[in-house]
């Protein structure tokens, strides 16, 4: 298969940037996006041009680093992968590929297609756990947790950290982000005693670094490769209101 | 220098909780006046950094992926043994301790795997304490599935996602600490090298992947928590970014390396598909809970597998070990499965994989069960080949996907530098010359949360340290060192890629260094491996500056250090002239092709001591003893 | 206080009073649009007394005057958090993507809050400088014949039926938002709650749309 690529090249987080056209040719269907990329890189180094710079790492759809924003959706245009289990035959042969990185005033380029989602550490650093030091835990099934809590925690718990509901919301809202991790954890009797603090606080923080606020589009929830669902945010929403105007 | 594996005296249940006792302790108010580096930030240097954090040291982690939550130990599928015995079939610490050092083919240390299936059980109640979401019965109560290797069902599981959700569990008791100020976390810093001062670690070199800047960081003690080397194969499970360098500079400054040929190839993969291919997937090995693995009875069969009929497939796991059946230990099933592809039975287009088949399973249990317990699996296959599994039988070869060799450590986990410790993949401890499945991701929290955090203690509580800071000598020649290597990668200006040596590093790693080894093999490995490190250096492109982020420098780093690390692989694979576990030499075998060990000659760990470039590296030798369990072929049948 | 600051500093209590206020708009859609529906007695007279009756009741009452405070307040504040909230929006995302398939992943409705109601503040302000204000401070008595006359302008009836269109969408969004927002679209009642916000949506905005329509065709007010 070939295809025309275009693929916003950016030197470093102070250079304005561009759109730089490339052409690849002879690309197996059975070929990843991230692989197709690598083709790419192998060419441009052989010609002494700079390889493309793109955040990738497990390559099996779970550590969420690819970020790529293909033909105008996060992780490109199949629902429930990531850039790195998208396949090229996808695409139609011949097709033209716009590869952007995520735009939000929260996740600044770093270069080319890289950003720094940094962002997302600072919020769970604001509430995003259970204060269980090593060495205090009880039994582990000294406290029975209802399935359908477990398992609604562990749908939420899916959340890969990739910001692709950033990346599609037209707000560039981290809300479904946030959600799914104050879901995970409120669902859970050892996450309820400090649901209220972690709640006030991660959303202090998401405002903070400057993420949109949810206009319910749900454009996360379509795009959000491990299908995290917005009933976290209606979750999340509840429990803020209850934490604080109570 | 002779080794010591400082293992405690005492029966071999008392043996950690008297240890502990034993081991000098730090005052609480004193803590945070000791610096604590821990460089990775998987199950193991992130659950050792939460707690050394806990306990009020001042701790500075690394690690190079954008954020901690990031490292591999999030692909783990499977599960997290712990002998818990809550199905109430008979598990004990025991048992498990005896199921690991039988599954590691008698070359682990008792008292490490003893104390490892002790841990095993706070594991899990620390983890549930943190929020994992483990797999529940309707009581409320945990679930369990069977795994690999073991006759009792002790592997707890959240769904397909385990290691994905004990990672966030640490990362999450990091982060809060993080948010209390006991630790730092750099992310997207590579180590690139440790500093040695007065024969001690001290600190260490990274580089900044964003700005190329070369930091240097001084600390008390040093803590390696940074995988393994799979990635030295080229296709392997590991993450892209995975890799030798911190563990290899660490080798070169003079901690030994254990038992370097010990490898796991998981026999659970989706096959190569072609060059283009960077890596390899693992379907996780609960699949062999329900699936059977089969392949043709007539060589070069064309025919589809449905119209194959039951009388010429060969379910060569069950025919061949009838007790164990489909659930032998990965080395075995991965074994079997190159003997049936070399007898020209393979299936698919590469003919270089074997079926995995469902049909059985869902017609007695139903589809819906099926893809209750396997659902993300079957549908990440179909991403991945464009089949249905379903329908079809799922086509699986075995792939490299773990390294039980690792840097040689002593009970404590301490290297043989003082001061510079190592968990998790990155040590060789627990698992002798085969790794059970569910056992690393208990090994890396066992680590992490229980072990180092005492060990670290121990040591720091005993050892006089001088006041050390990054403007002392050791660390400008390290820095310059580190600087100087970066700028001669730069200025090779070559004309191949880095991705190009590495493929042929992998090719070559693979075909002679792979899942059955010889003599001969083994010595075109290493002569090819060093006439391929002399062309990279000659003839090597890597474009770009130093000080910018520069994704083929990393890489050129990570490969040069692979092109040495494979050489002793090889090395280590050619001394060791017995099979066992997941390191199989063709001289070694018994006559049905079984692996034969040799306990004899080869009863011990081997530990390798860097001697300098172009010179020998120099074998010691860890004798092993068994009291317990009393070394045995290993038999599944 | 310090709690109540905090709470409308947030994103989340700034999105609470919003979707707050567009519920309470609603029910000030569903009394205005009572005393509307009175223009539709085909009886001219009395529909032109009952209908002058209300108007100089709605203009003239301490009560009412009372409650339109609150209603102003209603406005005031869904207008001034849509527009806070829109432009902090926009200020999340500097840089556009060059290519965007917004319609691959959410509706065209639920992106357009900003522009449907900036369309209907527009018909909400030409609305009260011709009846509104006419009414209250101009004293007008004989307002059926002013709206009805109105009504019988194409331009004006058919911006009133674009305006009305609009808040069909701005309902449809809105109503089921607003109750997201409040955390009650829960995975049990959101089919029951989406299936209210479209029937509010489409019932509201339709039978305000017949009135002019229905003057504008001349089948009624002869």
């Amino acid at each position: 298969m070939n295809f025309k690529l275009k693929i916003w090249r950016q030197k470093n987080s102070k250079d304005k940037g561009r759109f730089v056209d490339y052409t690849i040719e002879n690309v197996a269907d059975d070929t990843s996006f991230l692989e197709m990329l690598d083709i790419l890189n192998e060419k441009l180094i052989a010609n002494n041009e700079d390889p493309v710079a793109f955040d990738h790492d497990c390559r099996e759809g779970i550590c969420g680093t690819c970020s790529l924003h293909i033909n105008g959706r996060p992780h490109g245009p199949k629902p429930k992968v990531t850039a790195c289990q998208l396949f090229m035959r996808t695409f139609r042969d011949g097709e033209q590929i716009t590869i952007e990185p995520w735009r939000a005033k929260s996740f600044p380029v770093i270069r080319d297609l890289i950003t720094d989602r940094g962002a997302f550490e600072r919020i769970i650093q604001a509430g995003g756990f259970i204060s269980a030091s090593t060495g205090s835990a009880p039994d582990g099934n000294a406290i029975p947790i209802p399935k359908a809590d477990a398992e609604w925690a562990m749908d939420a718990a899916a959340c890969i950290g990739c910001g692709a509901c950033v990346a599609a919301c037209k707000n560039a809202s981290a809300m479904l982000f946030v959600s799914a991790k104050v879901a995970h954890l409120g669902k859970l009797p050892q996450g309820k005693v400090e649901a209220k603090k972690r709640v006030l606080n991660m959303i202090a923080q998401m405002d903070k670094e400057g993420f949109g606020s949810c206009t319910n589009t749900y454009a996360c929830e379509a795009e959000c490769p491990k299908g995290i669902s917005v009933a976290n945010i209606a979750y999340l929403n509840r429990e803020f209101l209850k934490a604080g105007l109570s | 220098m002779a080794l010591d594996s400082k293992i405690p005296s005492g029966p071999i249940e008392k043996k950690w909780y008297n240890h502990k006792f034993n081991l000098k302790l730090v005052n609480p108010s004193n803590r945070r006046k000791y610096h604590i580096i821990v460089v990775g930030t998987g199950l193991a240097g992130g659950a050792a950094a939460a707690t050394l954090g806990e306990m009020g040291y001042n701790v500075t982690a690394f690690c190079y992926q954008d954020s901690a939550r990031r490292a591999h130990s999030i692909a783990a599928q499977g599960g997290i043994n712990a002998a818990k015995n809550y199905r109430n079939d008979g598990d004990s610490v025991y048992r498990l301790f005896y199921d690991t050092v039988k599954g590691g083919d008698y070359r682990a240390r008792e008292a490490n795997v003893y104390r490892l299936a002790e841990l095993s059980n706070n594991i899990i109640d620390q983890c549930v304490a943190q929020g994992v979401p483990f797999a529940r019965e309707y009581g409320g109560y945990l679930d369990n599935r069977s795994f690999g290797g073991a006759q009792v069902s002790r592997t707890f599981y959240a769904r397909g996602q385990t290691g994905q959700q004990l990672l966030l569990g640490a990362y999450s008791s990091l982060s809060r600490q993080v948010a209390e100020g006991t630790v730092t976390v750099h992310g997207r810093h590579e180590m690139l090298d440790v500093v040695i001062i007065d024969g001690k670690s001290r600190g260490v070199i990274v580089r900044d992947m964003v700005t190329g800047e070369i930091k240097s960081f001084a600390a008390d003690a040093v803590v390696l928590a940074t995988g393994g080397y799979g990635n030295v194969y080229y296709l392997s499970t590991n993450a892209k970014g995975c890799n030798t360098t911190a563990i290899w500079r660490a080798h070169k400054k003079g901690a030994f390396f254990g038992n370097p040929c010990f490898v796991q190839i998981h026999p659970t993969c989706i096959p190569v598909s072609g060059e283009h291919q960077s890596k390899l997937t693992l379907m996780s090995e609960s699949l062999r809970n329900d699936g059977r693995v089969w392949v043709p009875v007539k060589k070069g069969d064309t025919r589809k597998p449905k119209d194959i009929p039951e009388a010429e497939r060969d379910y060569y796991l069950e025919r061949r070990y009838p007790s164990f059946g489909n659930l032998v230990p990965r080395d075995v099933a991965s074994r079997a499965a190159k003997q049936v592809c070399d007898e020209g039975r393979g299936v698919g287009t590469s003919k270089m994989a074997v079926y995995l088949d469902f049909a059985d399973a869902i017609k007695r249990q139903g589809k819906a069960r099926i893809e209750e317990k396997y659902g993300n699996l079957f549908d990440m296959y179909q991403e991945i080949t464009d089949e249905n599994p379903y329908e079809l039988p799922m086509r699986i070869y075995p792939a490299i996907h773990y390294t039980m060799g690792g840097l040689w450590v002593d009970y404590n986990l301490m290297t043989t530098i003082p001061g510079l410790f190592a968990g998790g993949e990155a040590n060789f401890s627990d698992h002798g010359a085969n790794r059970l499945g569910a056992s690393a991701l208990m090994q890396g929290l066992a680590d992490g949360y229980f072990v180092l955090p005492s060990t670290v203690s121990g040591y720091l509580g005993s050892t006089e340290l001088k006041k050390v800071t990054t403007d002392a000598p050791e660390f400008k020649v390290a820095e310059k060192e580190v600087k100087d290597r970066i700028t001669k990668l730069l200025s090779v200006k070559g004309k191949y890629s880095v991705d190009h040596y590495h493929k042929k590093l992998g090719k070559i790693m693979w075909d002679y260094v792979g899942m059955s080894r010889n003599e001969a093999g083994l010595k075109s490995a290493i002569t090819e491996i060093r006439a391929l490190r002399e062309d990279f250096w000659k003839n090597v492109r890597v474009l770009g500056e130093g000080e910018e982020l520069n994704q083929s420098l990393e890489k050129a780093g990570r490969v040069a250090d692979f092109l040495e690390l494979g050489e002793l692989l090889a090395s280590d694979a050619l001394n060791r002239r017995e099979s066992c576990g997941g390191h199989f030499r063709e001289e070694s075998q018994t006559e049905d092709n079984e692996a034969k060990r040799d306990d004899e000659n080869y009863s011990y760990v081997s530990a390798w001591e860097y001697k300098g470039d172009g010179v020998e590296p120099e074998l010691h030798k860890e004798e092993l003893t068994f009291e317990h369990c009393k070394p045995s072929q290993r038999s599944y049948k | 206080m310090g709690w109540l600051f905090r709470f409308l500093s947030s994103s989340i209590g700034q999105k609470f009073i919003s979707g707050l206020t567009g519920l309470f708009l609603i029910s000030f859609l569903l009394v205005h649009l009572a005393g509307n529906l009175q223009l539709l007695n085909t009886d001219v007279e009395a529909a032109k007394t009952s209908f002058n009756a209300y108007s100089h009741f709605m203009s003239t009452n301490p009560i009412i005057r009372i409650l339109e405070i609150g209603l102003v307040l209603g406005f005031a504040l869904h207008i001034f958090y849509g527009l806070k909230l829109y432009f902090a929006n926009k200020a999340a995302r500097p840089v556009a993507y060059a290519t965007r398939d917004a319609n691959a992943n959410s509706k065209w409705t639920s992106r357009s809050m900003f522009l449907s109601g900036s369309i209907i503040l527009a018909f909400l302000i030409l609305h009260l400088l011709n009846f509104f204000v006419k009414a209250r401070f101009g004293g007008e008595e004989d307002m059926y014949t002013l709206v009805v006359e109105a009504f019988k302008l194409p331009y004006y009836s058919i911006f009133y039926v674009i305006a009305m269109i609009l808040l069909g969408l701005h309902l449809n969004h809105g109503f089921q938002s607003a109750f997201q927002t409040f955390g009650l679209l829960g995975k049990k009642y959101a089919s029951v709650i989406k299936g209210a916000g479209v029937a509010v949506a489409v019932i509201i905005p339709l039978l305000y749309a017949i009135i002019p329509l229905y003057f504008l065709l001349g089948i009624g007010g002869k």
